[in-house]
């Protein structure tokens, strides 16, 4: 009885926060994502393998797990659908674990009325994600919910995969010196999306990048091994909010400079024309890769000539000074801190 | 991009700030008028490379943030009355009310809409015969046409329901506004080179004369705020005080006279309630008796009470230019992007917001 009583009074408490609500700004992956689960969601669920809030949890055995659900709207955008992003958001993933990705489960919640084409060309390029990546949907579950009660597809993904033999991706080896390296150019996903968006369609030519990146990250860590201390896939809240996370957990300061950034015309200008910072709209094939000083040129030459990394570039590096802030020059020799995404930018953008 | 990186050119800023450097002699107070400008110039570190003598003072261009208090609230309330589908411009739904914001409001079940063009209230107003759709229309005289062609678009398609919530302003009234406040340091503008793509540059003349003030009208990218900063420092430094025009590649002397006539249109001026600045004189818009079915103001009551503002709030002296934002005691700590105070913290364009993304940092990291 008594231990019952114990676990009745197991408390938890709810944190003090200043909404009462959830709102669209805490699916943004910035700063309201961060404020909702640093209010006790990780405390509350605090283990050796969560406390290291990486993009995947570290397992024994050299395996990588992690898990992406997706919500994006619409389902079918320009470079893509919701179907390829899943399986290319988990197996990437992965991938920023320095993991191979091998196993994936698959979960559809379906909204009643979604036309079974549809339903099917998502599944078709599904399983065209999967050979792509090299990956196999080993399990799966599908449940529907009345007309209104979600928004034609919702997919979840899970996946498993095999820590690299060579691979030491662990934030607590990043050092001041350190070079920061991207593979490709920002923003196209997020403005790819943004130009189908109901209202707001505008004709472009820009695709989304979703794109496996494990491919490349194995060649990469096959070839530079320890020299690779870190990989993160700038998703949601983009670079910017993957960058100020880096100066966060490792308490070192970032320096990147606006000239370096890769960005496609076309991405820039509808940015512009919008009124969005690059730095802070989604990428869903890109990754950014901490690199020790001695093989940057070397590993950024290696990106150029691989199909993913074509138009990599170094962006910036590592510094002892402004620990826990990402400060740019900008393209006219000022200086400005780059914070964390506030609240939302778009909602629902994967 | 064309006609975009020319203005960004590094050599070509680097040239204005030399010059500006080398003409400066005297301390200036200069005002750039628009959010827009205030950002840019944050957001590109210019204010760091301007000689010492100079301080650019931040000034009440940012329509969100001069939008009153009881404005939102009547929006809010708007929003959760049944049927009523409510939509604004991005930032608008962030700033907060008294109780909540409109963002708020939407996460408790209120149908509020993000819009990028009043014109798509129409649309929506269409294909939603059954709802009341209000557009919570905010803006100076650049967003005015377009507020006042929507209700035009409505009347001439006889659609019953699209009625607008306005708050739109008037630009220079409020520098008067500001001019007369003696706390008042300020010694040149930048005029807000979209306003006037629309209203023209006449009606800042004899602002210029009679408060013996250089105006300049003035762009946006950084080669144009430098070349505007200039133009500027060089009346001052001479003692003269006219009105010249930096956005030549947009703005004409008489604006664009068609835009001007739409506004007039559907709009008459009237005093208006600025938030942080008070009541000015002849510094509003609002809708003509003739177009009385499509305004908010006049189909919905208002709630009953009327909030006061936050005490803490210092949001007038900002926008005043009394104050700089990191010189308000809650400035980063009490006040911040996702827990705003007052308006300017939230909108894109507020000053305060400006500083907390791209500035305040550093300041405090440089001199630490």
């Amino acid at each position: 009885m008594n231990n019952d009583k114990k676990s009745l009074n197991w408390e938890c408490p709810l944190p003090e926060l200043d909404f009462d609500v959830i709102t669209l700004g805490h699916g943004s992956g910035g700063l309201l994502t961060n404020k909702l689960l640093d209010s006790g969601v990780f405390d509350l669920l605090s283990n050796e393998y969560l406390d290291r809030r990486h993009d995947g949890a570290f397992l024994p055995g050299g395996l990588a797990f992690t898990t992406d659900s997706f919500v994006v709207s619409p389902i079918f955008f320009p470079g893509g659908n919701i179907g390829e992003l899943a399986i290319n958001g988990t197996v990437n993933d992965l991938a920023m674990c320095g993991a191979i990705p091998k196993y994936l489960s698959l979960s559809f919640i379906l909204e009643e009325g979604l036309p079974v084409a549809q339903f099917w060309e998502v599944l078709v390029s599904i399983r065209k994600a999967c050979a792509m990546a090299d990956v196999m949907v080993v399990t799966g579950d599908t449940k529907v919910v009345e007309r209104g009660k979600g928004d034609q597809i919702f997919v979840n993904t899970t996946g498993i995969g095999q820590v690299h033999s060579k691979a030491q991706i662990d934030p607590g080896r990043v050092a001041a010196g350190d070079k920061l390296l991207v593979s490709g150019n920002l923003a196209a996903h997020g403005i790819a999306i943004l130009s189908v968006r109901e209202g707001l369609a505008f004709e472009s030519d820009i695709l989304s990048d979703t794109r496996p990146l494990n491919g490349v990250v194995e060649r990469v860590l096959d070839r530079f091994g320890e020299g690779i201390k870190l990989f993160r896939d700038p998703t949601r809240g983009g670079v910017a909010t993957a960058l100020n996370e880096i100066a966060r957990d490792t308490r070192l300061g970032v320096e990147i400079r606006q000239r370096d950034l890769p960005l496609d015309d076309q991405v820039n200008s509808a940015c512009e024309i919008l009124g969005l910072d690059p730095l802070y709209v989604a990428n869903e094939g890109i990754f950014l890769a901490w690199v020790d000083a001695a093989i940057a040129d070397e590993c950024l030459a290696f990106l150029r000539e691989t199909e993913e990394g074509s138009q990599a570039a170094c962006i910036g590096e590592m510094v002892a000074a402004h620990p826990g802030k990402v400060i740019m020059q900008s393209s006219i020799g000022g200086r400005r801190v780059v914070n964390m995404l506030p609240g939302e930018q778009l909602p629902r953008i994967c | 991009m064309k006609f975009l990186t020319e203005y960004r050119n590094p050599e070509l800023v680097q040239q204005y700030i030399q010059e500006i450097h080398k003409i400066t002699t005297q301390d200036w107070s200069i005002m750039e008028v628009c959010g827009g400008q205030t950002h840019s110039l944050v957001k590109n570190g210019i204010i760091d490379l301007l000689p010492a003598r100079i301080r650019m003072i931040h000034g009440p261009g940012c329509p969100v943030c001069v939008t009153p208090l009881h404005l939102i609230d009547h929006a809010i309330h708007l929003a959760s009355v049944e049927g009523v589908i409510l939509c604004s411009f991005g930032d608008m739904l962030r700033v907060p009310g008294s109780q909540k914001s409109l963002l708020q409001a939407k996460a408790e079940g209120a149908d509020v809409r993000i819009l990028y063009s009043p014109l798509e209230a129409v649309t929506l107003a269409r294909e939603n015969p059954d709802r009341e759709v209000v557009f919570f229309a905010v803006g100076f005289e650049t967003t005015a046409p377009a507020n006042a062609l929507s209700v035009v678009h409505a009347a001439d398609q006889k659609l019953a329901h699209d009625p607008i919530l306005t708050s739109p302003v008037l630009v220079h009234p409020a520098l008067e506004a500001v001019l007369n406040d003696e706390a008042s340091r300020i010694k040149g503008f930048l005029a807000a080179g979209h306003v006037c793509t629309v209203m023209g540059t006449q009606e800042y003349e004899p602002i210029a004369e009679r408060y013996k003030v250089p105006i300049v009208v003035t762009g946006f990218e950084p080669v144009d705020l430098l070349q505007g900063i200039l133009m500027t420092v060089r009346q001052l430094e001479a003692g003269r005080h006219v009105v010249e025009n930096q956005y030549s590649r947009v703005v004409r002397r008489e604006g664009n006279p068609g835009a001007q006539k739409t506004i007039e249109r559907v709009f008459e001026v009237r005093d208006r309630e600025w938030r942080g600045l008070g009541n000015i004189p002849m510094s509003g818009y609002e809708v003509r008796e003739e177009y009385a079915a499509y305004d908010a103001k006049r189909k919905f009551q208002s709630p009953a009470e009327r909030a006061v503002e936050s005490d803490l709030c210092m949001a007038g002296q900002v926008l005043k230019g009394i104050l700089k934002p990191q010189e308000c005691p809650q400035f980063g700590k009490g006040c911040t992007p996702s827990a705003p105070l007052g308006a300017p913290m939230v909108s894109s364009e507020g000053a305060c917001a400006a500083y907390y993304h791209f500035y305040q940092a550093l300041g405090e990291l440089e001199t630490a």
